[in-house]
């Protein structure tokens, strides 16, 4: 019952803050100055050329006027043409959407590693130099941004010790049997191991990039909430029951720390997406944050509409995940 | 031959002052030891240190803690705490904290005969069931599927009393196990540890506030004050004549256990004042021992 009362609550708060974020993307790139359709065209384009071009793309109609049509045609799946590839953007968008996923989640699932390694090790070492190491490189990990440690990870595995791969999604001469665009899961599931270690290889220093400054704020918040839980009463209770002290972290204390750390996890998760943008532009990573770059550095305005809608339903669509699964995790609200 | 036996334990707060000095207390198999004293005088100290709770600012400056013929404090960490979880138990006092809010009733029971003990699942189950029944849970089938938060405060002390004996410890800690409860159900639960304690023949460390409960409940009884003992008796020659003023003065302002609701009324100033002496006086003699042994060393 409590969750289908999120998921009504939700879907509603979404569409009003979809449309508020259609409202300001569309008047915000059109003060930006910069004629897209002059771009396109050669130079020695005469005036009447531009003005043609212009009727075409419904750039001669009023501000008002062009965001009806546009929001018009969302409504019913239809996020215009690029001005650029003069394609559907609504195709081009999604045909990047999963390389960008794919990304995303594989750093959070090291961040999840990484954060929660360093979590249980500090929490079972509490009080000791191991601890302290811990406290250490997290704020190391924390004090530098996304991008730069994408800067140190091309130097060091990309250039010093060439290891991984440092451009590109997979190798380009391979062939590719896939008809989804979901490379690194659908070579799993056709059993293709060697393209799928290829796209490992080329994903794993841009996800371990976003993933470092993650891993560090999962293992700070979730250390200090397991400490906190480790004092409680059944915590003590079980520790006379025997069990070892590991054990008693994993089993008795872990799952309740790691409910209030779950909702801050999640918010960060949305800042990892954002910080995609970047990370796939330094790697020439083809998702949607390299093809974002791509469009605003065009002008190209139904393409970057086209991609911030979608950016932003990817965070509500997170934001919903984590408040499901906060529900799911905690027996209370489960049976309430 | 005591199956509990606390030689001189001392216990401080690291670089603080101490919170038990030099206690001494023996439980013989199948008795029911009352240790009584106010508030903040270590009575919880003793219990979290014979199960190996101390919290971490605590540290044990001296004695030994042999349970059933083995000192506990000579054992590496984790064989001691094996040997604590085999043979003893706890009785909480907040049985709203004390289960694990993320856990089903029935796994907070069986796991520890399954992982420690080494019992089947299906042993451990029926185990489980029976001592559910035992402590009058309705429908325990039910129960075992439970989360705590679905149990009202005495169900899950009766699950917890169900819990401590799941082992069959030889020796049961039960820590003030009814003031966080409602007054109706405190003499319910008093009724039902004292009957599974005889029923079971297990050895019973009683922490309480109330005389008028040890002389319900216990054979022997320990009066502690500021972490020293005043008296060590047996409730019979202690309710007929307690021999140490603090402790007479204590029996003396509790009401005739008709009314457990009002608590202990205060002891006369001028007899904690004389049993404070006595506390520092302990303290002044182990310090000097102390600077003259560090002497001596040095
Ligand atoms: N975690 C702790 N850290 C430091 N000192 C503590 C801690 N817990 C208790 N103490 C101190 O130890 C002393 C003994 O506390 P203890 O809990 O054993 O008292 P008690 O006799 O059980 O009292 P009560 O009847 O209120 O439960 C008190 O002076 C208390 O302030
Ligand atoms: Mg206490």
């Amino acid at each position: 019952m409590q969750i289908l009362r999120i998921l009504l609550m939700r879907l509603t708060t979404t569409a009003i803050t979809l449309l508020g974020v259609a409202i300001i993307v569309f008047f915000v790139i059109r003060v930006v100055p910069g004629n897209p359709v002059a771009m396109m065209l050669p130079p020695g384009a005469t005036e009447d050329d531009i003005a043609r071009l212009n009727a075409l793309y419904g750039l001669d109609k009023s501000l008002v006027a062009q965001f009806g049509i546009w929001l018009s045609g969302v409504v019913q799946g239809d996020f215009g043409t690029s001005i650029t590839s003069r394609q559907p953007v609504l195709g081009l968008v999604l045909g990047r959407l999963p390389a960008t996923l794919e990304l995303s989640i594989m750093a959070l699932v090291i961040a999840c590693l990484l954060g929660g390694a360093a979590a249980l090790t500090g929490t079972r070492y509490r009080g000791t130099r191991t601890e302290a190491a811990i406290d250490v490189a997290d704020g190391v990990a924390l004090s530098v941004p996304d991008f730069l440690w994408g800067l140190v990870l091309i130097l060091l595995f990309g250039v010093l010790v060439p290891i991984f791969h440092i451009s590109g999604r997979v190798t380009p001469s391979l062939d590719l049997p896939f008809t989804t665009n979901f490379y690194l899961f659908e070579s799993l599931l056709r059993l293709r191991l060697d393209l799928w270690a290829d796209i490992v290889s080329h994903m794993f220093m841009p996800a371990l990039a976003l993933a470092i400054p993650l891993a560090a704020i999962i293992g700070q918040l979730l250390k200090q909430s397991l400490k906190e839980t480790m004092n409680l009463d059944y915590v003590t209770l079980a520790r006379t029951k025997g069990y070892g002290e590991t054990r008693v972290i994993l089993r008795e204390a872990l799952r309740n720390a790691a409910l209030p750390t779950l909702t801050l996890v999640g918010v960060q998760f949305t800042f990892l997406i954002g910080g995609t943008v970047i990370i796939e532009r330094l790697f020439s990573y083809e998702g949607l944050g390299n093809m974002a770059i791509d469009a605003v550095i065009n002008r190209d305005l139904p393409l970057i509409q086209g991609i911030v809608i979608l950016f932003a339903v990817i965070f509500t669509a997170v934001n919903l995940a984590v408040d499901l699964l906060y529900a799911v995790l905690n027996p209370r609200l489960r049976h309430a | 031959m005591s199956f509990l036996s606390v030689r001189n334990l001392t216990l401080r707060l690291k670089n603080g002052p101490r919170l038990l000095r030099r206690v001494s207390l023996d439980v013989a198999p199948g008795e029911v030891r009352g240790l009584v004293g106010e508030s903040g005088a270590g009575k919880s100290m003793i219990g979290k240190a014979i199960l190996g709770i101390l919290p971490g600012a605590v540290e044990i400056a001296e004695g030994e803690i042999w349970l059933d013929g083995t000192d506990l404090l000579s054992l590496p960490p984790t064989e001691r705490r094996r040997r604590i979880g085999a043979t003893a138990a706890l009785i909480p006092q907040d049985p709203l904290t004390a289960l694990n809010p993320s856990h089903r009733i029935g796994p907070q029971i069986t796991d520890r005969l399954v992982h420690i003990l080494g019992w089947s699942r299906t042993d451990a189950t029926a185990r489980a069931l029976d001592l559910l029944a035992e402590v009058h849970i309705p429908d325990p089938e039910r129960v075992m599927r439970n989360y705590p938060h679905e149990l009202s405060g005495g169900m899950r002390q009766r699950i917890l009393i169900a819990s401590a004996f799941a082992a069959e410890p030889k020796l049961i800690v039960a820590d003030e196990p009814t003031t966080a409860l409602d007054v109706t159900v405190q003499k319910q639960i008093l009724r039902l540890i004292a009957g599974m304690q005889a029923r079971h023949q297990t050895a019973l460390l009683f922490v309480t506030h109330d005389l008028g409960v040890v002389s319900k409940v216990c054979q022997r009884l320990t009066v502690l004050y500021s972490g020293m003992v005043v008296e060590d008796a047996s409730v019979t020659d202690f309710f007929a004549a307690p021999r140490h003023a603090y402790s007479a003065a204590l029996l003396a302002a509790t009401p005739k256990y008709t009314d457990p609701a009002a608590g202990l009324l205060p002891v006369p100033e001028t007899v904690t004042a004389s049993v404070r002496a006595e506390v520092e006086a302990f303290d002044r003699a182990m310090d000097s021992a102390i600077n003259e042994r560090g002497l001596a060393d040095g």
